[in-house]
């Protein structure tokens, strides 16, 4: 029956051009949403630095614009977005058992797309300006009028593109969870990092598209002259802020459902107890996610939305304080009476727990819409996202990444250096935001490029500028453990961490481009650890061994990708010949695609048993 | 294992191909995600559209503007076309590949016609009327809901015709049944869209 296709298996770049393979395309996913992340964060210190005493001249006012715009824009859609994708392709088929994701194909281009949208996005910098209106790009400011660079054109077309990879990801592990996993698997034996990646996929699906509509209109507006913000010719400016937060709030939950899923895993593993409140978590992740919808508009409290819609709004965004809280409940109850091992991930998940809470408490004060006239558009703002999305977000990924790179890269990471850049990283963060909060209570505006001396400003502002110092240093410490551990041999046995409680343990780090040798069979919630229980050292399979099918590599999408780059370049500048040509490339490497059907081809039962002694 | 995958099944057609393997199943499936998707893009047209339909500048109204008769027939071409797109689906569960190519054929000629006449009526807005793009924002929104609607009939006739082709290259197998599948799942939606648009856009335009 095994069909003897000749593959061609490309080696060096070229294989990671082309592949198809989950685990790798995970790594390139955290490669580059890493070197975002990088320039991300080089343009927060150069923020920090302006600000470091009054009246500083660091960078120009319209330098400053651009660093917060792209700052914002950078973090949020090529930073953590990617690098929560590199967890999902690293670990989300693992979890259910699965050879790959439902579409391998669709998976690097997705990654492609987005990884031309971020270049093109951050090449603005040396073509005339990047984007100045902010990362909400708020209308009338975002228009020709008040932004007269190419800047705020990078910023529709880039983001329209890098948009598209991410719902394409989306669709993809929606239809992954949904139809590959193994026997046994029900959605309710689902591990909570799966839950909550379906679900954040689930929103990705429908809250991506909004955000395209409104990338469009911006650009026609733009490019093209059309009149959707242009209030001369009875456009709308407040239509730009509903489109925007329908998608924007949503995002948050995106960005921060895959944090709880982390945290959900990483905390029953090393306090070795299961998770407390399973099918709770699972319904409040749902929750969540169907409530995100309703609360838009609470970014819009001083809008002038009347009181009916400011006090619905306030109502509908404390709700979703609930569900919330029932996860932190289930978190800290999950502790109790564990054997806890603080290990860096368990640092970093225990880390998450007051920090987040403490973005959470400034949420709901955020709610209350009479209360926001003061927030509103101050550096307490600045401070409520910071802990939700740096203090809860980024230390849920530093804490997955610690978690998993073993089973990433077969190197456990340094555990002294990954404590220490914990202990730099949580200090540098609170000594950042926390002052944050009493400089936006005192009356400090966000997004201004210098203050006054006097104002009681001076001090708090340097203690902020001196955490997000230390911040980089911890971020410069997990840079050094991830070079140093690279250096070591690549010897993590299956299970690393010894109490591992799901499918991903019970198999070599990294495991083989197939993962199962057979199939597994899976009995109930923690699969593996119920093994364990049983007293197996693996899990029971679901099959005999044979040849595995396997999909065949390609460099189409990477074409593809490139396409869209050079028509995205194009409509830009109005050279509709460039749009046409970028078109082309790509609706042909489309047709190519689907008029030469792909078999894939098969690894023998002979070579998995040969690679399984190695584990 | 629980499926067969593709290239295995060889023999006799089942009575659903599109879903007779893990690949057809998941291609099937993951249309219908894209599909909403599409409706979450569509419906913020559609609230764009609605919010700036009042606001025409100095431009021509929507009751001075549209002519029924014309987007009537329209309509009716992309219904039957959807129709037609039925008994294709209707052909290819009978396994018959001659009838099904058939009504593709009819399908992608009735999708031209739509064309023609979206790409006719928007002519005439600009050349006759003065209506562009840059009219007013009533146009802007316009061009942009209309536009993109006509943009995925467009994409559609591209898509079922290079089918049209792999069908008669590769004939009805496990692999091309869940293509066709997919295609006229896409057919009908954006067939639902329209009928959305001619009541929103055009016959609200006329009365409201
Ligand atoms: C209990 C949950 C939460 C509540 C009640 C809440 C409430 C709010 C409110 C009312 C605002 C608007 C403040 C203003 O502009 O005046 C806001 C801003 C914001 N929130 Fe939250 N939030 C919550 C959780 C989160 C989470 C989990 C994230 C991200 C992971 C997040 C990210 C943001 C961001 C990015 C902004 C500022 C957007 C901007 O203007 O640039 N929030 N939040
Ligand atoms: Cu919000």
């Amino acid at each position: 029956m095994a069909h003897a296709h000749s593959v061609k298996r490309h080696t060096g770049l070229m294989d990671w051009l082309t592949t198809v393979d989950h685990k790798k395309i995970g790594i390139l996913y955290l490669i580059a949403g890493a070197l975002f992340f990088g320039i991300g964060g080089i343009e927060a210190l150069m923020i920090r630095w302006q600000l470091i005493k009054p009246m500083n001249d660091f960078v120009s006012a319209q330098t400053f614009n651009e660093l917060i715009t792209m700052h914002g824009t950078t973090m949020i859609f090529l930073g953590v977005m990617p690098l929560i994708f590199a967890l999902m392709n690293a670990v989300v088929p693992l979890q259910i058992g699965a050879r790959d994701v439902a579409f391998p194909f669709l998976n690097s281009l997705g990654f492609w797309t987005f990884l031309f949208g971020g270049i093109l996005l951050n090449i603005s910098w040396m073509m005339g300006g990047a984007p100045d209106a902010g990362w909400t790009a708020y209308t009338p400011l975002s228009t020709t009028a008040y932004s007269g660079t190419h800047g705020v054109d990078f910023y529709t077309v880039g983001l329209q593109i890098a948009g598209l990879g991410t719902l394409i990801g989306g669709i993809n592990f929606l239809a992954t969870v949904i139809t590959m996993r193994a026997p046994g698997m029900t959605f309710m034996r689902m591990p909570m990092f799966t839950w909550t990646a379906f679900i954040t996929s689930a929103i990705i699906l429908f809250a991506f598209p909004a955000i395209t509509v409104g990338l469009v209109l911006l650009s026609f507006d733009r490019i093209l002259g059309a009149n959707f913000f242009e209030v001369s010719n009875g456009g709308n400016p407040v239509l730009w802020q509903h489109i925007f937060w329908i998608f924007g709030h949503p995002e948050v939950y995106i960005l921060i459902l895959p944090a709880f899923g982390v945290i959900s895993d990483v905390i029953p593993t090393f306090a070795r107890k299961r998770l407390f409140g399973y099918s709770s978590m699972v319904f409040a992740t749902i929750l969540i996610a169907f409530l995100g919808f309703m609360v838009w508009a609470h970014h819009m409290f001083t809008t002038g939305m009347g009181p009916v819609a400011n006090a619905l709004f306030s109502i509908s965004t404390m709700l979703i304080a609930v569900p919330t809280g029932i996860k932190i409940f289930n978190w800290l109850f999950t502790l109790w009476g564990g054997q806890i091992r603080f290990t860096s991930a368990n640092l970093y998940a225990s880390g998450f727990i007051p920090t987040f809470v403490m973005g959470g408490v400034t949420g709901v004060m955020l709610a209350s819409a009479p209360a926001d006239y003061q927030f509103h558009d101050t550096y307490f703002v600045v401070a409520h996202f910071h802990y939700v999305i740096v203090g809860g977000l980024v230390l849920g990924l530093f804490s997955g990444l610690h978690y998993w790179w073993p089973k990433m890269f077969g190197r456990v990471l340094d555990e002294k250096l990954g404590k220490i850049g914990f202990w730099f990283f949580i200090i540098g963060f609170h000594l950042t935001f926390f002052v944050q909060h009493f400089l936006g209570l005192m009356g400090m505006q966000r997004r201004i490029f210098t203050y006054l001396p006097g104002q009681g400003f001076d001090t708090l502002n340097l203690v902020s500028t001196v955490g997000a110092l230390m911040m980089g240093v911890g971020v410069l410490v997990f840079l050094l453990n991830v070079v140093v551990t690279t250096r070591r041999p690549a010897d993590a046995p299956n299970d690393p961490w010894e109490d591992g409680r799901t499918l991903e343990w019970s198999i070599p780090s990294p495991p083989p481009e197939y993962n199962f040798k057979q199939t597994p069979l899976v009995r109930g919630l923690d699969a593996y650890w119920k093994e364990k229980m049983a007293g197996h050292t693996e899990m029971t399979p679901a099959e005999p061994v044979g040849p595995i099918h396997m999909p065949s590599a390609s460099i189409l999408p990477f074409v593809m990708s490139v396409g869209i780059f050079v028509a995205g370049l194009g409509f830009m500048y109005h050279q509709y010949l460039v749009v046409g040509l970028g078109l082309i490339v790509t609706f042909v490497c489309m047709a190519i695609r689907s008029l030469y059907d792909d078999h894939g081809w098969h690894i023998d039962p002979e070579e998995t048993t040969e690679k399984g002694v190695k584990a | 294992m629980s499926a067969p995958h593709a290239e295995q099944v060889t023999s006799a057609l089942p009575h659903e191909p599109e879903k007779a393997t893990l690949e057809g199943r998941n291609k099937v499936l993951a249309f219908w995600l894209f599909l909403g998707g599409e409706s979450v893009l569509f419906g913020t047209l559609f609230a764009t559209f609605l919010a700036l339909r009042e606001q025409i500048a100095d431009g021509p109204s929507a009751d001075e503007l549209f002519k029924l008769p014309t987007v009537a027939a329209a309509t009716f071409i992309l219904l039957v076309s959807s129709l037609t797109s039925v008994f294709a689906i209707q052909a290819m569960h009978k396994g018959n590949r001659k009838s099904l190519s058939l009504w593709l054929i009819v399908t992608v000629i009735l999708g031209l016609g739509f064309l023609g006449l979206e790409i006719y009526e928007f002519a005439e807005y600009v050349n006759h009327e003065k209506f562009g793009m840059t009219t007013s924002a009533f146009s802007s929104a316009f061009y942009t809901l209309v536009g993109f609607h006509g943009a995925h009939v467009l994409f559609g006739v591209v898509w079922i015709s290079l089918l049209i082709g792999q069908l008669a290259k590769k004939g009805l197998t496990v692999v091309t049944a869940p293509k066709i599948y997919v295609s006229a799942m896409y057919w009908h939606f954006i067939d639902v869209v329209w009928v959305f648009i001619f009541t929103v856009v055009y016959l609200l335009g006329k009365v409201g």
